[in-house]
């Protein structure tokens, strides 16, 4: 059994003793009420930016490469440069709609720090000029969304968010809006839609980014909770001091969830291109190793949609320059560890079948190919898989994402890394990282494919495993 | 099969106050009919279209995209099963075959006594805790067997608190009117904010000393 070092009111949170940008709150029971928030400085970072100009700040935040922490990893400061000139109102539309398989941070800096996320949320808002915030929760998280409600009520009846916020000419509502299932509201476009009231089906982009188009054909900002949640200690340090964390490329610190096979799973804050996926599966500070008795496997670094990385991979850092290099990306920070025991392609098929339900079906690639990997897969799986099922699987996901799919090097066999990003031909990522778990696997595990398949031919045909019934029931 | 309740109809109203264009409300209506009455009734559709000035068809368009909406009677608690990657290589699946088995449905079956709906979900943010569920989106940490049969007790005796199938948040937000910045449509926020003129200022005295 895994060892428990938990903080036992915000369960999956680990305390690693590391600096805690996002975190710092997270150790007192008490952490989302207004009494904590401002007796640990909250809003002394909207109070020390409200004393400089609007650029000032925006160039604060340039000046100290917040990366965006969602997923793409892009600075949020550039982002925030891209909007056009006087054509406003400008709108900030808060990503927390957490959905990415293993995945969660979000939803602990919403529960536990929800007063940090405003204040991130009303620092943006004054430095671009924005009209209007909307703080767009996963609709699953019934806790998240009572206590960022119960911390916005707190905060209007303050003074801190609203019409002359801290007495001063700056004034904006946050609006708390909420989700109902659905992951691909995660991608920008898509969040946009579904905040118009429409079905949640990303747009085409390019050429209007939300930058330029976006909410309403607005001007529209989309962060992710985690990257404005840096926002207050920011205002309140500095760049200079921001940049003395983490990486010269990755400045700061990130949340990463690590689970699956490991002795001490859970989230932890760690810094930005300095920590390697060694210290942190094998770290006392960190999972503590894999779990008893076992050895690692392969672990996917970056989310569900990340290709996955094997033992030679373990000494990178979580450096996005790195990895996507290495043919993965750190994604939305979350690692999913698998030790010998686990059957690779029911893993892939796993993920894979997460994809075609979440699919929206707007692009033929995804809608038709995410159900044709899946029910190969599931085929393969049964024991009723064909010879020219992994070629077939290899050819769907070539017409959802053309031409060498990104892959880590795989020196036995003589592989170089694919780097990161892969071709799609869809409008957003979904159908491509459906793809990442089965070049994954069949790259390195072909002969577990190969296996299953084969195994057929030993089996009577009267004798033939149903649909349904796994390869570990007929052993 | 109700449209809103005079109370859940100001709440509603207020809920579309809060959005520029009434449309992006739709979502937040559609948790609210279903917060009343279980289920996204036909006439709380109609009830919804009306307010929002849409069609009814648009707002079931809307709602049928979502997994969370539910158009049919479901039980009083959804126990949502994760079986996504992190769940599964720690039991996730065997979990999901014992709630199946003792409550004698099968995934997206409802229980005959309408107690209890079961689902087998997508990842649900809470991997390291794995295996994981939740009722009526309430969570539930590395549930063993034993944790579920026990769960499965309290809710059928009303010991665990949680609100019948329908409710998210218990705390609603309210913005006072004298509180608020004052939310309009895009076409009525033409102006560059206020604020914005202090970089003007800043402009202007940089300038005389570059």
């Amino acid at each position: 059994m895994p060892t428990h070092a938990y903080v036992p009111h915000a369960p999956g949170y680990v305390d690693n003793d590391g600096p805690k940008i996002v975190t710092a709150r997270f150790p007192y029971e008490d952490s989302f009420t207004m009494g904590r928030a401002e007796a640990t400085g909250a809003y002394d970072g909207l109070r020390a930016a409200l004393e400089r100009t609007p650029a000032e700040v925006h160039n604060e935040v340039r000046e100290a490469t917040v990366l965006g922490r969602g997923g793409a990893g892009f600075p949020a400061g550039v982002k925030w440069g891209f909007m056009p000139p006087g054509k406003y109102p400008y709108y900030l539309v808060v990503n927390g709609d957490e959905s990415e398989p293993g995945t969660y941070k979000d939803r602990l800096l919403m529960e536990r720090d929800p007063h940090q996320l405003i204040e991130g949320c009303l620092i943006a808002c004054y430095a671009l000029g924005l009209a209007q915030c909307f703080l767009y929760v996963r609709g699953e998280m019934a806790l998240a969304q009572e206590r960022i409600a119960t911390a916005l009520n707190d905060a209007y009846a303050k003074g801190y968010v609203g019409k002359n916020i801290l007495g001063t000419e700056f004034s904006v509502d946050i609006t708390l809006t909420w989700g109902a299932g659905a992951y691909i509201v995660g991608e920008e476009t898509a969040l946009i839609e579904s905040l118009e009231g429409n079905r949640g089906m990303p747009r085409l982009k390019p050429p209007y980014f939300p930058a330029a188009i976006g909410l309403y054909g607005q001007p529209t900002i989309v962060n992710n909770v985690e990257t404005l949640a840096n926002l207050p200690w920011l205002m309140n340090n500095g760049a200079a001091q921001y940049k003395t964390y983490g990486s010269e490329a990755s400045p700061g610190t990130r949340l990463v969830a690590v689970s699956g096979h490991v002795q001490r799973p859970g989230v932890y804050e760690i810094e930005q291109g300095v920590t390697t996926f060694r210290d942190l599966f094998y770290g006392d500070n960190f999972c503590q190793g894999i779990r008893e008795g076992h050895e690692l496997k392969m672990f996917v670094p970056g989310g569900g949609s990340a290709p996955w990385f094997f033992p030679e991979q373990v000494d990178l850092p979580l450096e996005a320059r790195d990895v996507g290099a290495a043919g993965s990306m750190l994604g939305s920070g979350a690692i999913i560890v698998m030790d010998e025991t686990t059957d690779a392609v029911k893993a892939a098929l796993r993920l894979v079948r997460f994809y075609a339900r979440e699919s929206c079906g707007k692009c033929t690639p995804c809608r038709e190919g995410t159900t044709w990997e899946e029910r190969v897969l599931q085929r393969i799986l049964d024991g009723e898989g064909r010879p020219s099922d992994i070629d077939m699987l290899l050819d769907i996901a070539d017409n959802i994402s053309p031409g060498p799919y990104p892959n880590a090097a795989d020196p036995a066999q003589g592989l170089e890394a694919v780097p990161f990003p892969p071709k799609q031909t869809t409008i957003c990522p979904l159908g491509p990282s459906s793809v990442a778990p089965i070049t994954s696997t069949v790259r390195r595990f072909r002969h577990e494919y190969e296996a299953k398949i084969t195994k057929r031919d030993s089996i009577p045909v009267s004798a033939a495993p149903v649909a349904g019934e796994t390869m570990e029931s007929q052993a | 099969m109700a449209r809103f309740s005079d109370a859940n109809l100001a709440i509603a109203n207020e809920i579309i106050s809060r959005y520029p264009r009434p449309k992006s409300a739709l979502i937040p209506l559609l948790h609210l009919a279903q917060e009343q009455d279980g289920w996204v009734t036909d006439d709380a559709m109609r009830h919804i279209a009306e307010l929002t000035g849409t069609t009814p068809a648009e707002v079931k368009g809307t709602g049928s995209f979502y997994e969370m909406f539910k158009f049919h009677p479901v039980g009083k608690y959804m126990v949502n099963v994760c079986t996504n990657l992190s769940c599964q290589l720690l039991g996730g699946e065997e979990l999901l075959e014992h709630a199946e088995a003792t409550l004698g449905v099968k995934a997206g079956g409802t229980t005959a006594d309408g107690m209890f709906t079961i689902e087998d979900v997508e990842c649900i943010a809470a991997c390291t805790e794995a295996p994981c569920l939740q009722v009526n989106y309430r969570y539930k940490l590395r549930v063993s067997n034993d944790d579920f049969d026990q769960l499965i007790d309290d809710l059928r005796h009303g010991r665990t608190g949680i609100p019948e199938h329908g409710t998210l948040a218990t705390v609603r937000q309210s913005i006072p009117a004298e509180a608020g910045a004052g939310i309009v449509p895009p076409e009525e926020a033409r102006e560059a904010p206020v604020w914005l003129a202090r970089n003007e200022v800043e402009a202007t005295d940089g300038g005389g000393d570059a």
